[in-house]
């Protein structure tokens, strides 16, 4: 058993990153996550585990740092919230087409535009159909957990590293200001030059010795073919984690009726919706992707054939339901509850709505 | 065998060697246009690393602009950034590699327009990095739109009547705004135009990379250069109009050679 | 067992530090728990407050429309909070600056002079532990040499001279809880 600490989401995510042996964090302040750039600069992980700590003059220099940075083969990672996100999308989009790891967290506010502090989940979108140019998708993870911020930090990193991909932890102001039990990992420590030589060898640009060729971290290429090679490449990264890496938790559907599918906070609040629908009689049951790319559509299709209906219930104007739409592909109703502009819906709000929706 | 190979093979042998390209400069052709000062600039950096010894220990980060496929020309890792965004890769790659080398390549657009703020902040924090700055004065590889640099009442794509300091602002003068940075080492203005230029270039370009070593902050050289594809000149009216307009405005020499500024100076009372 | 509990205040008030121990509490009872505060510009001066989840079990959402206990400690949180008490749940208030008494008939409904009893402790920073005292009496959920933990355990190493302070702050709020109305 790991160290049992009572903490918030947002700065356990910057206990995880240095206990997981990160190598370095590049930020810029942004409500409601500064309490992750924060938490390190007090924790001062430089003097122990090595791990670099910089603010950034910007959200767009930040992503171009880790870029720089995981281009050399470490395990770098930044944070924001929506309206930093939408800066980094340039450099997120070159680390997807330069194929570069790094864990990048957005605490979602609510938009758009500089929108609200409040909650929000309206960057669903943007996380999981690339949210920059190109055809590309990030490895998208879904905390609905203090504990799960933590382990998400962990598991992001090494998903990162085996599809040599941008992983993103798509968190949202609830989960960020929320205090629970979280238990720590053990510190480990961070690669050494061996390590990062056996892990990126080929490709990581730690100087060029005599016995190899140079490395040139680059997502430009003027042939065409290549350029078509390189996007089917990617395309089939994409596709192997579809078939490998799709992760969802599924409370009480076996028997049920109606289905609902959240991520995040909202499956939280809708964990305590299935209780109260239950206890009226209502076969409620709930499924939670946890990989919002890829994204658990095959259960979806399983239970479309099961239930008279789906519920989505989202921190937003309905954007993951179209998900759930192409999963269930027409073979029973699927509807859309949210709200917007960091309202965060209670419990019993989602069980009138799915009264209201499925009249039962 | 002909009377001229005959002769040239005579001339041929390593006693007669004045000159031989560094083994860092690879044998592909580069893509630069006659006359183009980066071709230069590139052989100096790779002739640096080589006698510093420092290929093993050394990342380049290319810019977007002409220079992005400068990766293709010196045999070393490097990154390519995104447009502008070179200061903060180099900054990535040296804060999580504090014992290597890194330099950033840019051009005026990249550095020194839609890069500002990452150039700035780079070296306000003293990044021990260097940062080779190309003026040429105008956007080369879209085509000759202008550039912040671009003087008044130079024609360009975008200033078909001459830049107008009403409608486009000055030129800007970064290299001065950027010794005036308490993270700058080392700021200098530099030429290739002559063979005597070339070499107090390369000199420059040396003692950046050396201050790189001792960790006393930011080493930025700006070689001011030439666009003869841009400017619609030969390579030979190319210099000599870089002589006569650049050089007024961008004066060679260096702005600061003192190490990064003493903290104290900067420092709350208590 | 599981108690949902809002407190609800002035920024300033010590809620959020006041929830902040009570779950510490929880964890060094080996309860599950949550603490999730309200935030934003709202904090500066304005009202603040902040939902704890002590239970035995895995907690759901930590978003709540009713809970088992109000900790009420201004007006506005009054109009806000009275009506969402679960019934046969528990308000417990400062009556202190309250205009508009609580009028519920089916809920339990207790009080304690915090900011009073503060002032004559001669330590108005101790008003959030009079409270939390007041709030054990009517609610045991903890005991109280877990909050002694809790109490360890969230306050700095510097400050931990001051936890006799609050643990003699507490036992007053225990002693001067008034039941109101009892259902």
């Amino acid at each position: 058993m790991g160290e049992l600490r009572l903490m918030k989401g947002n700065e356990v995510i910057a206990e995880a990153a240095i206990r997981c042996g990160c190598d370095g964090y590049f930020g810029y302040p942004i409500t409601p996550q500064s309490e992750v750039m924060e938490t390190l600069m007090t924790l001062r992980p430089w003097e122990d585990s090595g791990m670099v700590v910089l603010q950034a003059e910007s959200e767009i220099a930040s992503i171009h740092m880790v870029y720089g940075a995981a281009g050399a083969g470490k395990r770098v990672m930044t944070s924001s919230s929506s309206p930093g996100i939408s800066l980094m999308a340039e450099g997120i989009s070159y680390m997807a087409g330069a194929e570069l790891p790094c864990v990048i967290v957005n605490v979602q506010r609510g938009g758009p535009g500089l929108g609200t502090i409040q909650p929000s989940q309206a960057d669903y979108n943007q996380a999981t159909k690339g949210g920059g140019h190109g055809d590309y998708s990030l490895f998208v993870l879904a905390p609905a957990s203090v504990q799960e911020m933590h382990d998400f930090v962990v598991l992001g990193f090494e998903m990162a590293f085996k599809y040599r991909n941008p992983v993103m932890i798509l968190a949202d102001g609830v989960i960020g200001q929320l205090m629970e039990k979280v238990e720590l990992i053990d510190q480990r420590p961070r690669w050494t030059n061996e390590q990062i030589e056996e892990i990126s060898g080929d490709w990581a640009t730690t100087g060029k010795r005599s016995n190899r060729q140079k490395h040139v971290i680059t997502s430009l290429e003027m042939d065409s073919n290549t350029m078509e090679q390189n996007n089917l490449r990617l395309q089939a990264k994409y596709n192997r984690m579809k078939d490998e890496e799709v992760r969802y938790e599924s409370i009480e559907c076996e028997d049920a009726d109606y289905i609902m599918v959240a991520f995040g906070s909202a499956a939280r609040i809708c964990q305590k919706t299935v209780q109260i629908a239950r206890r009226k009689g209502v076969k409620v049951g709930l499924i939670r992707p946890i990989t919002l790319f890829p994204f658990p559509e095959k259960i979806i299709a399983e239970y479309a054939t099961k239930v008279k209906g789906f519920l989505s219930v989202e921190f937003n104007a309905g954007q993951m339901v179209n998900d759930i739409r192409l999963a269930v592909n027409g073979k029973t109703q699927v509807e859309y509850f949210g709200r917007m502009g960091g309202i965060v819906p209670t419990p019993d709000e989602v069980e009138l709505a799915l009264e209201q929706r499925f009249n039962n | 065998m002909s009377v001229l190979t005959e002769r040239i093979n005579e001339i041929i042998k390593p006693e007669n060697l004045v000159y031989a390209k560094s083994p860092l400069l690879n044998d592909d052709a580069m893509h630069y246009c006659p006359g183009c000062s980066h071709g230069v600039v590139h052989r100096l950096i790779a002739e640096v690393i080589e006698e510093m010894g420092i290929q093993e220990q050394t990342i380049g980060v290319s810019p977007v602009g002409c220079a992005v496929f400068a990766y293709n020309y010196i045999d070393i890792d490097w990154a390519e950034a995104a447009h502008g965004r070179a200061p903060a890769v180099a900054t990535g790659i040296k804060r999580v590699m504090p014992e290597k080398y890194v330099f950033s390549y840019q051009g005026d657009g990249d550095l020194a327009a839609i890069g500002t703020a990452e150039t700035l902040h780079a070296i306000n924090r003293g990044e021990n990095i260097v940062m080779i700055f190309i003026n040429n004065a105008i956007y080369g590889m879209t085509g000759g739109q202008m550039a912040p640099t671009t003087l008044i009442g130079q024609i360009t794509a975008t200033t078909p009547n001459g830049r107008n300091a009403d409608l486009n602002g000055y030129p800007l003068k970064i290299t001065e705004l950027i010794a005036q940075l308490p993270g700058a080492a080392y700021v200098t203005r530099q030429s290739v135009q002559t063979p005597a230029a070339v070499r107090k270039a390369k000199k420059a370009i040396r003692k950046a990379f050396e201050i790189q070593a001792k960790k006393i902050g930011t080493s930025f050289v700006e070689v001011v250069s030439t666009c003869s594809s841009g400017w619609k000149l030969t390579p030979v009216a190319s210099n000599k109009w870089m002589e006569e307009n650049m050089f007024p405005q961008y004066p060679l020499g260096d702005l600061k050679d003192s190490g990064r500024a003493d903290a104290d100076l900067y420092r709350i009372k208590g | 067992m599981t108690e949902e509990i809002i407190i609800a205040g002035f920024g300033g008030q010590g809620v959020l530090s006041m929830g902040k121990i009570l779950a510490y509490s929880g964890v060094m009872q080996d309860q599950e728990v949550a603490w999730f505060p309200s935030y934003g510009p709202e904090m500066r001066g304005g009202t603040a407050n902040v939902t704890v989840i002590l239970s035995d079990e895995r907690i759901s959402s930590p978003i709540l429309h009713e809970f088992d206990t109000a900790i009420i400690l201004n007006q506005q949180s009054m109009t806000k909070f009275e009506s969402r008490v679960k019934p046969g749940g528990t308000l417990i208030y400062d009556p202190n600056g309250i205009i508009h008494h609580p009028s519920r008939k089916d809920i339990n409904i207790l009080k304690v002079e915090g900011s009073r009893l503060a002032v004559e402790m001669g330590n108005p920073l101790t008003f959030n532990m009079i409270v939390l005292g007041a709030f054990l009496k009517a609610k045991p959920v903890i005991k109280l040499e877990n909050v002694k933990k809790g109490l360890e355990k969230s306050l700095p190493e510097r400050h931990h001279k001051l936890i006799p302070l609050n643990l003699a702050a507490i036992e007053i709020g225990q002693e001067n809880l008034v039941v109101v109305q009892e259902v």
